[in-house]
């Protein structure tokens, strides 16, 4: 049998177009296990955005020259690629930002801090990523509005009463996570937004971790604002993308002023662009566009149902074989999980666990994963993670089940 | 595997098991808190220091083996010492540890444990992270970090 085709994914022919993954490291086969954190790339992405640096490189919306007009086309291209990834109404709807993060910004300082007042409220779950927190944080202060969290269990399920309870009339946005990337848990978010649109108040769901393992439809869903990340999806650093339900956007002033944005400048007043051309100041990241275009093909090639479908096989079968080891914890082990194994060894730190595996050419995170809260909650300071992506394979979790047990031998 | 043994020294894998000195000291006439983001490593260093001498010392807190290895290690080697002496140790340390893999380092006893940090650039923070503490204890610095 061929390694990790229980699911129907051709894992092999996957692998063989990452590039990466046919190197060593320290004298061992690379067995990438840190893909929570960033995703390889396949070589269609490289290829696109080599082609667009040799082939027509020039600045967008500026030019009548025939390069700016191809590049002005593939950067549009790219932005419809993406409304079809996550089946927006309009490309109007995708704003194209550095990565999620400057996407909650945006929704923080353009969208909820205008209404923000003494009193108010924003809502969050405990299994939020940093980025979800401090942005939030940061305009709460400012306003004297006061940061909410809804709490999780011991298995790392949101409470989905007490996020109910939590909403009230003073919560100007909820704000959660499609997928943890700390725990792995993938919350109830169609029950989460009905819930909040229930009470009239405005969802952010971020993304960034659901979107490459799974379908995520911002019309089904029925949120107001949606956040991802390029390089995540298998795509480049640096590109990330917003999704804004048109009304909203619309509503809003700009986040950052600058080229581009604008629709005619004097020095007694600006006005702005049309939508998303507002929010998307200065020269955007052309490349970036491009080689996220080329991810999103790669990833609906290969079919999201079927990438879910081995790598929750594959998280399972993870979940088993580091579960069999001795003294092992995993940490988040909610009924709706996937993809990332967090775990802690009895005496051993993470930062330990992590430097011997990696001897073995195997890449983990250790640490706090970006999510101390959830640290906090867990009661570890920190916590090894193994996240899965499409080309991971049974043998690789078999090679991260031996390197614990050296792990566990040097510190017999 | 043989990098790998130079990094976790016996040594090393008992001062982390049983670090010395791993209390809070009281009557501590210094003290500051070491942070390593990174990794989260987290530690509370005491100086008990008269006429010009390190009379008692002591740490607590959380980390990786390494790092703690390195402050049970370090305060073993400053006690009794004075300010002007542990302030040659440090400088001496620190050359151990950013002295590049395979270019030969000065015998520091116990601490040369520590000198297999060398081949893991990543972990010479975990190593020198109660150093920078206990330099920022002197200087009654309330906070260090080795980011």
């Amino acid at each position: 049998m061929i390694a990790g085709t229980r699911t129907g994914l051709n894992v092999e022919r996957i692998r063989a177009d990452f590039p990466i993954l046919a190197r060593t490291v320290h004298g061992k086969p690379l067995v990438y296990l840190d893909n929570a954190a960033t995703t390889q790339k396949p070589r269609a992405v490289l290829e696109a955005i080599a082609s667009y640096f040799t082939e027509i490189n020039a600045n967008v919306h500026r030019g009548v020259h025939e390069l700016s007009a191809r590049a002005t086309d593939a950067y549009e291209a790219g932005r419809e690629r993406v409304r079809r990834y996550f089946n927006a109404a309009s490309t109007h709807e995708i704003v194209f930002t550095r990565n999620a993060t400057e996407g909650i910004n945006l929704v923080a300082y353009s969208f909820v801090k205008p209404l923000l007042k003494a009193g108010d409220e924003v809502l969050i779950s405990a299994m939020e990523h940093h980025s979800n927190i401090v942005p939030w944080q940061l305009v709460c202060e400012a306003a004297g509005a006061r940061l909410r969290v809804a709490p999780i269990d011991d298995t790392g399920t949101l409470l989905l009463d007490e996020f109910e309870r939590l909403l009230g009339p003073r919560t100007r946005i909820a704000a959660v996570t499609h997928m943890s990337n700390a725990l792995g848990t993938i919350p109830p978010v169609h029950e989460i937004v009905a819930i909040a649109r229930r009470k009239q108040v405005p969802v952010l769901i971020d993304a960034s971790q659901a979107a490459y393992h799974m379908r995520v439809d911002v019309q089904a869903l029925g949120c107001d604002f949606l956040v991802a990340t390029g390089h995540k999806l298998y795509g480049p650093t640096g590109i990330g993308v917003l999704y804004g339900r048109e009304s909203r956007l619309e509503a809003m002033p700009p986040f950052l002023g600058g080229g581009d944005m604008i629709g005619s400048v004097t020095f007694e007043k600006s006005t702005w662009n049309v939508l998303p051309y507002k929010f998307e100041a200065g020269t955007p990241h052309i490349a970036g566009a491009i080689g996220l275009h080329a991810a999103l093909d790669y990833i609906d090639a290969i079919g999201l149902d079927a990438i879910a479908a081995h790598e929750r096989e594959l998280t399972v079968y993870a979940s088993d074989v580091l579960g069999a080891i001795p003294g092992l914890r995993i940490v988040g082990t909610s009924p709706d999980k996937s993809s990332i194994v967090s775990f802690v060894i009895d005496g051993v730190h993470p930062h330990d666990i992590g430097t011997i595996v990696d001897r073995e050419g195997i890449a983990i995170r250790t640490g706090h994963h970006c999510a101390q809260p959830v640290m906090e909650r867990f009661g570890v300071p920190a916590t090894a993670r193994a996240s899965i992506a499409m080309y991971n394979t049974r043998e690789e979790i078999d090679a991260l089940g031996r390197a614990l047990e050296k792990v566990r031998e040097v510190f017999a | 595997m043989s990098d790998l043994a130079d990094l976790y020294q016996e040594v090393i894998l008992d001062h982390n098991r049983r670090p010395r000195n791993f209390h809070t000291l009281a009557g501590a006439s210094h003290s500051a808190e070491g942070y390593n983001p990174l990794c989260g490593d987290r530690l509370t260093l005491y100086l008990k220091v008269a006429d010009g001498v390190v009379a008692d010392v002591s740490f607590e807190g959380a980390g990786c083996a390494i790092s703690k290895a390195s402050a049970s290690l370090m305060t073993d080697a400053i006690k009794g010492r004075t300010v002007s002496e542990v302030q040659a140790l440090f400088d001496r340390f620190h050359r151990m540890v950013t002295t590049p893999p395979g270019q030969p380092v000065e015998d520091m006893g116990k601490l040369s444990a520590l000198a297999g940090v060398r081949e893991f650039p990543v972990r010479v923070k975990c190593a020198s992270l109660a150093w920078h503490t206990l330099k920022a204890a002197m200087a009654n610095e309330h906070q260090t970090s080795t980011e």
